[in-house]
């Protein structure tokens, strides 16, 4: 990565009871996720990116220089778009008009992106004549969507876009998002505190705790570290991206080829042969075993060589980094079991997954 | 005799409408520093402003009267610009006034610039606006109501100024006496009839003003659910 195609953020500053100091060189594609508990500074370091609060630091973004010691450059001249939790449409202002707010706001020549298109991406075809009042929650952050994509940003900073909604206008937003992701081109950095919507969408992870980076990577190898902060969470776990290959409508199964093995999934969403998807596992649904054994309940049974073991944060217990091929899996084992059969990094063992949650 | 009704009324208009105007241009930038600023200033400047709340008109009068007079810095300054003197002249009526009514045009607005937030300012300035761009198109439009409720208040103020009026104008026909004015004249020559018509004609104009601003202020706030 050079400085013409990565986002460089350093920022140092403190509030009263809090101190953010971080020193994160992104890249320049893809959704990046700044991920950690409520109040640790993924918000503020957010405003710091675009402008909004100022702190100390600097900012370039794809080669441009943003914020340097000696200059801040104002929000408004920014090529950036930020969508907020919340969506804070004009009232005033019908959807037509609140999309073209930013749009009739940059040069005709810097249009990349078509107003047609953005209403068409976020189907709001049918709701430009409404007021924003009249809109569902969910309606309102397409409409925010659409409206900062139509400045043709070359960053887009999205705020826990989906956590003011309920769990069905997250389950209507987050396809768009998907799409979104998908044709275009423009990176976009993605605060949340869902392990869900982080593992569905971002390629990239910056965990953050008390104003600190923690940890950083492609989502998928972050996520498969053992030393990663998610293993003190219940949800620890990794993340395969793989392929659905085979449907089972009479069990409603769904077989999954990841690069290193195959496992069948319970479906509920609409998935078809040949769809990319993401699928979940969590370590504590990873048992294992030296040898294949067929015959007990568990169906998903893919071979691993184990990489590397941890004592986790509970006391007794094991965090087990195995390789399927060359995709890491996490396990969460009693320490005993580990002692009993003798596992140690290099071993060959079966890895017998419960359940796997398809994500995307 | 329908002069002498009408004279009054339309210097009263007129005063209460240049007032007005005046005051918005003057009052909106103040409205709008004291809604965003956190600066030491603020507090002291607001009470500066709130004073002709609590102070008796009379009050004002007497310094206003002392300041633009022949020995007063306003009055030196007015003078050495071949102005000449403001008490006792329609301008001299239309300063005072704009100092009086000030707190009815600024805390309305005030109020409708704080409520908006800093929120959609924000966005727009995400959405490339600049300040002035944000203040003319989202500030204004957001803050409508807060322009309502500050025109028809310093309107319906000036309409009903006595105190200082006396104090710096006092009752030149034409030039300084308006409806009080000429209400109080009226009483004190024992005209009862003609106070009457003036006076009622008042009651009956402030409660259209009062009523005007109440369903302003409903119909914002049934609009203002989202």
């Amino acid at each position: 990565m050079t400085a013409s195609d990565t986002i460089c953020a350093r920022f140092q500053c403190s509030f009263p009871g809090f101190s953010l100091d971080v020193d994160l060189n992104l890249p320049g594609t893809g959704i990046t996720a700044l991920f950690g508990r409520s109040g640790c500074g993924k918000t503020t370091l957010l405003r710091c990116m675009a402008g909004l609060q100022s702190a100390p630091g600097t900012m370039t973004v794809l080669g441009e220089p943003w914020q340097t010691e000696s200059f801040i450059r104002p929000v408004h001249k920014r090529p950036l778009a930020y969508v907020f939790q919340e969506t804070h449409l004009f009232p005033h202002l019908n959807v037509r008009k609140n999309l073209d707010f930013g749009y009739q706001r940059i040069s005709p020549a810097d249009r990349q992106i078509g107003f047609d298109d953005a209403v068409r991406w976020l189907g709001l075809e049918s709701h430009l004549d409404r007021m924003p009042a009249g809109l569902s929650g969910g309606e309102r952050q397409r409409v925010a969507i659409a409206r900062a994509l139509l400045t043709s940003p070359r960053l887009l900073l999205m705020d826990e876009p989906l956590s003011a909604l309920d769990f069905n206008s997250k389950q209507e937003i987050l396809p768009y998002l998907e799409r979104l992701h998908d044709t275009l081109a423009i990176p976009i950095i993605y605060v949340s505190h869902s392990t869900a919507e982080v593992a569905r969408l971002a390629d990239h992870i910056v965990m953050m705790e008390e104003g600190r980076v923690v940890g950083q990577g492609p989502l998928q190898e972050t996520l498969a570290n053992t030393d990663n902060p998610f293993r003190v969470q219940d949800d620890a776990g990794a993340l395969l991206e793989g392929q659905i290959i085979d449907l089972d409508d009479y069990w409603h199964l769904a077989l999954f080829r990841f690069d290193g093995g195959k496992l069948w999934l319970r479906h509920d969403r609409r998935v078809k042969p040949g769809d990319r998807v993401r699928v979940r596992v969590l370590a504590r649904d990873v048992s294992l075993a030296l040898s294949e054994n067929a015959d007990q309940s568990i169906q998903n049974l893919v071979p691993a060589v184990i990489d590397q073991i941890d004592p986790d944060v509970a006391p007794g217990i094991s965090l087990v980094r195995l390789l399927a091929g060359p995709t890491p899996v996490l396990s969460r084992l009693t320490s005993r079991a580990v002692a009993q059969l003798g596992l140690e990094p290099g071993i060959s063992v079966w890895m017998q997954i419960k359940s796997a949650a398809l994500v995307a | 005799m329908f002069e002498t009704y009408w004279d009054p009324v339309w210097l009263t208009l007129r005063l209460a409408a240049t007032t007005t105007l005046l005051l918005l241009i003057i009052g909106t930038p103040i409205a709008w520093w004291l809604a965003r600023t956190r600066h030491w200033l603020r507090q002291p400047i607001a009470a500066v402003i709130a004073l002709p709340l609590v102070l008796p008109p009379t009050v004002l009068g007497f310094y206003l009267l002392l300041v633009m007079g022949p020995e007063g810095w306003v009055g030196q300054m007015t003078q050495s610009l071949g102005i000449g003197l403001l008490p006792f002249t329609f301008e001299g009526l239309v300063v005072a006034s704009v100092i009086y009514s000030l707190p009815f045009t600024v805390q309305p607005l005030q109020n409708a610039f704080e409520g908006i937030g800093d929120g959609f300012m924000e966005v727009a300035s995400t959405l490339r606006a600049a300040p002035w761009d944000r203040f003319l198109f989202v500030a204004v439009p957001l803050a409508r109501n807060g322009f309502l409720t500050a025109s028809v208040l310093t309107f319906a103020h000036t309409i009903g100024e006595f105190g200082v009026i006396l104090m710096i104008g006092g009752n030149i026909p034409g030039e300084t006496k308006v409806l009080s004015v000429a209400i109080y004249d009226h009483v004190e020559a024992l005209e009862y009839t003609q106070a009457h018509w003036l006076s009622a004609g008042m009651v009956v104009f402030s409660f259209v003003v009062l009523v005007t601003l109440y369903a302003l202020n409903g119909k914002a706030r049934s609009g203002a659910i989202r």
